[in-house]
């Protein structure tokens, strides 16, 4: 096993000091991997995300026990203005991009981590990336697609350059079409600078595509983990999160069935 | 018709000086949604600083103007740290009753110290700036006040849309969350939002001070007349306080010249009602993009 | 049994009715009748000629905040104009008294009943704004009213200002601090009686609803814009008729005290005393009348001191300063004001002299 970039070891976490939303989530994310965080709604995926990049505070969420260590150094319940200068970045879920700002400041906006330092040549590497984002530099992010939307946030992610990038559902409400190009990006994000990505999806099918390691959760909890071959190969995950059944066909609405088969984990 | 000119040009600098002063208030609602009911007080205290500096300490003109802004800028650092700080989050009746007890303090300050009578500045712009435009007039002050205007006006233009902290400013305004997600150090954001608006706010009333003399109670009137500005002008558009800031000038000289001078202090209110119950968002405030 | 304790020592209630009650047991009750007798029966006869123009002055000012608390504290609509309409309610009573000669007993209630109605129309724009929009609307309406009350000569006699005639019952004149007090205190008795009352029916569930979200409160089937101009009627009722009792108290009235200070002042009452609570509007006029006067006092004091005359200093100012200062230092330490610090102060008695 290679060199341990992230540990969150048991973590919960609260919000408004009542509601508990993880009871107890532990994952190691090995440098230079993608990994997967796989669940249904509500599961915890996101606030896990948020305890690491310390977007919990404005929420009023709180990591109450367990440690998140990076790099060696303990960052649980840190602003997130120290956390993404440590090289962590998010890109949150549903696109959030500054509406009234144009494409080009949108990106220069991801340098907030390094401002002293030239950014020129970052722009052209997303662009380089994200080639559809060129004609519509100038124009203002407010008026752009959703597909353009999320090359955008993700690439306003990379002007920061992240060691650790998250990503909370990149797929979420896009042509199929263009998630594909959108995973294709990340994997090669991944190979050519060597950047850790944990990757948010519901999508689980794609995710384990490109994902090294996944992690499964439930109800604020992990429940499965695995090489991303063996969860794709799991008869729980297929019948899940892939829409199989367990032999492996595609499940077909014809098929009478009269029982569901039990997550057994529960 | 001269006096029509003559009126139009007064309007125009002086609605420029409203328009300037409200851009302050403007930036702050922007970046922390807070209103300040303490700018009045805050160019008051400009024009009173200034004061000191060069009838007191004797300082010359362009060191004391320099002083008085950096001065400035760094009380409204100050004050966003102790007071505005603690209210993040807090319901909005708190944030603005505390401005309105921070302005109750600052004009406090300002009468003991200086008392509520008129003071001037010594005459130090000369005549030679003066302009005349065939039979219009443009003393030296509203020259001046011209050409402080149009620097500050590029200068910050350029800081919104090209600086690193301008964008990050902006990007604050625009999406706190985001920001915040991207490492934008948001309460530095508002500290800095609080001094500049300090700063553009002394130097407005610096100005006013040269035009009408400097006195608190005038000065501080000033502060809430640029609510009728920045309502005009929508409350989230720094370019749509500037022109509201000209229409209430211009209304208010011309009420003034040909209706009644009683009537100028009222009139932005009148209108200010109105354009709440027609246009509520402002000439120029931004229309909600919506993606749903 | 547990109706006759002191204070309850949790929460006993078994149905929604037992939910409404003001008081939680009968000794609160008790208290709050012996409390009222001794008050009416005691207070006007043993202080000061001047400790009663305080008290006075400190009933006025609760009936106008307890009226500002239902706009701002329970409907969550911030006003800048209550001011300008306790001037409203002032000249409303005058003009109606010396115009048509209408009775105090009339003319009190009519001054409110005009400054409702004034009231509601500066309530029209809270139809379409919200917030800070709304707020800085009333604002306009401070400035425009007193406009009005200065520049309309031949109603209010501009800055001259208007003599009222003494209040009179058939034969007996109401006049001098001591006939002050039963009427000024009776009337805040029945103010106070009626605004807990309408909080705890339709309305007052209505207009906290709107408050705490008024889309949610829509989508429940509250006609929102209905609940918010009674509420800025309610609310405008309570100052001028606030205002009445002062311009009778005050014999002659000018346009000069009805601005935005004033207006300010009330706010300030309120959230000293606690936002959306009546007693606390009450506590909170106490609070900010007694400090106006210390402050006034003091200042009196401290220019009599050798070195401040000599130096030829103005102390006057320290009062607006402190007065800044106590709001800055509510909002900051205490933001629930008053009745927050008296329920603590309660609630450390609840279980006394045993409360581990």
């Amino acid at each position: 096993m290679g060199e341990i970039l992230l540990q969150l070891n048991n973590i919960s976490v609260v919000y408004s000091d009542v509601i508990q939303v993880l009871k107890g989530v532990s994952l190691s994310v090995e440098k230079g991997h993608i990994v997967s965080l796989l669940g249904s709604n509500g599961a915890g995926k996101t606030t896990t995300l948020k305890a690491i990049s310390g977007l919990l505070k404005p929420e009023n969420g709180k990591v109450t026990d367990g440690s998140i260590i990076y790099n060696g150094k303990n960052i649980q319940n840190q602003a997130p203005e120290y956390i993404t200068r440590q090289g962590i970045i998010q890109v949150l879920e549903g696109r959030q991009p500054f509406k009234y700002l144009t494409i080009e400041e949108n990106l220069r906006v991801g340098t907030a981590t390094r401002s002293s330092q030239p950014y020129k040549e970052d722009l052209e590497l997303v662009y380089k990336y994200f080639p559809a984002l060129i004609p519509r530099k100038k124009s203002l992010a407010g008026y752009c697609s959703g597909g353009e939307l999320q090359m955008l946030v993700i690439g306003r992610a990379l002007m920061a350059h992240p060691q650790l990038l998250m990503l909370d559902e990149p797929s979420l409400g896009l042509a199929p079409l263009v998630v594909q190009e959108i995973f294709r990006i990340i994997k090669m994000i991944n190979e050519e600078h060597g950047t850790t990505i944990i990757l948010v999806e519901q999508n689980a099918n794609m995710a384990l595509q490109v994902a090294h390691y996944g992690y499964v959760m439930e109800n604020g909890k992990i429940v499965m983990e695995g090489s991303a071959d063996d969860l794709a190969k799991n008869p729980d995950v297929k019948e899940f999160y892939l829409g199989m059944s367990a032999s492996g066909i595609a499940k077909s609405y014809k098929d009478v069935k009269s029982y569901r088969r039990r997550k057994r984990w529960l | 018709m001269d006096f029509f000119l003559q009126l139009l040009v007064n309007g125009v600098c002086v609605g420029l000086l409203y328009g300037i002063s409200a851009m302050g208030f403007v930036m702050i609602f922007k970046s922390s949604s807070v209103l300040n009911f303490a700018h009045g007080e805050l160019l008051a205290l400009g024009a009173f600083f200034f004061l000191a500096l060069i009838s007191w300490a004797k300082l010359p003109i362009l060191i004391a103007f320099v002083l008085t802004l950096v001065g400035s800028f760094i009380l409204g650092f100050l004050i966003e740290k102790f007071f505005l700080r603690p209210l993040i989050g807090e319901k909005l009746i708190f944030v603005i009753m505390l401005t309105v007890g921070l302005a109750a303090m600052f004009k406090g300050f300002i009468l003991l110290i200086w008392g509520g009578n008129l003071h001037t500045y010594p005459e130090f712009l000369s005549e030679s700036i003066a302009l005349k435009l065939g039979s219009i007039y443009i003393a030296p002050v509203y020259t001046a006040t011209l050409i402080i205007s149009i620097i500050f006006l590029v200068l910050f233009g350029l800081f919104f849309k090209k600086s690193a902290q301008g964008i990050y400013m902006r990007s604050v305004a625009d999406n706190q969350k985001a920001a915040l997600s991207l490492g934008v150090h948001v309460r530095r954001v508002f500290a800095l939002s609080w001094a500049i608006a300090a700063l553009v706010a002394s130097m407005s009333g610096i100005v006013l001070g040269i035009i009408n003399g400097v006195n608190v109670h005038d000065l501080s009137s000033i502060g809430l007349k640029v609510f009728p500005v920045v309502i005009l002008g929508g409350l989230d558009s720094i370019g749509g306080a500037i022109v509201g800031g000209i229409i209430i000038g211009l209304l208010e000289t011309f009420t003034g010249g040909y209706l009644s001078p009683s009537l100028r202090d009222v009139v932005p209110y009148i209108v200010l009602v109105l354009i709440l119950l027609v246009k509520p968002y402002g000439l120029f405030g931004l229309v909600e993009i919506e993606r749903v | 049994m547990k109706k006759f304790s002191f204070h309850s020592c949790g929460n006993y209630r078994e149905d929604y009715a037992e939910e409404l009650k003001i008081f939680e047991t009968y000794f609160g009750r008790i208290c709050l009748g012996l409390f009222l007798i001794l008050f009416f029966a005691v207070a006007p006869f043993v202080v000061s000629a001047y400790m009663l123009y305080i008290l006075n002055m400190i009933g006025i000012a609760a009936i106008a905040a307890i009226g500002l608390n239902i706009l701002i504290g329970y409907t969550g609509q911030i006003s800048l104009g209550h001011g300008a309409f306790f001037g409203v309610g002032a000249y409303a009573a005058a003009i109606l008294a010396t115009r048509l000669g209408l009775g105090f007993y009339l003319a009190i209630p009519a001054a409110g009943i005009i400054t409702a109605l004034v009231g509601m129309i500066f309530g029209i724009p809270s139809g379409r704004l919200k917030g800070l929009y709304l707020t800085i609307a009333t604002l306009a309406g401070q400035f425009i009213i007193e406009y009005v009350l200065i520049h309309w000569d031949s109603l209010t006699k501009g800055t001259m200002g208007i003599t009222l005639p003494a209040p009179k019952i058939i034969q007996w004149e109401i006049a001098g601090d001591k006939a002050f007090f039963f009427l000024i205190f009776i009337s805040l008795v029945l103010m106070t009686w009626f605004a807990v009352n309408i909080m705890r029916s339709k309305y007052g569930r209505a207009f906290i609803a709107i408050r705490d979200n008024d889309r949610a409160a829509e989508g429940m089937g509250i006609p929102i814009f209905r609940y918010k101009l009674l509420s800025f009627a309610i609310s405008s009722f309570y100052a001028g008729f606030a205002g009445a009792l002062w311009a009778y108290y005050m014999i002659s009235i000018t346009t000069e005290p009805f601005n935005l200070g004033l207006s300010v002042e009330f706010i300030a009452m309120v959230i000293i005393g606690g936002l959306g609570n009546i007693p606390g509007a009450i506590f909170g006029a106490t609070f900010i009348t007694l400090l106006n006067e210390f402050l006034r006092f003091f200042t009196g004091l401290l220019m009599n001191i050798g070195f401040v005359v000599s130096f030829g200093l103005n102390m006057a100012p320290l009062r607006e300063f402190t007065f800044g200062l106590v709001i800055v230092l509510f909002i900051l330490l205490e933001p629930r004001g008053l009745a927050e610090l008296w329920r603590i102060a309660r609630s450390s008695f609840r279980l006394w002299p045993f409360s581990y």
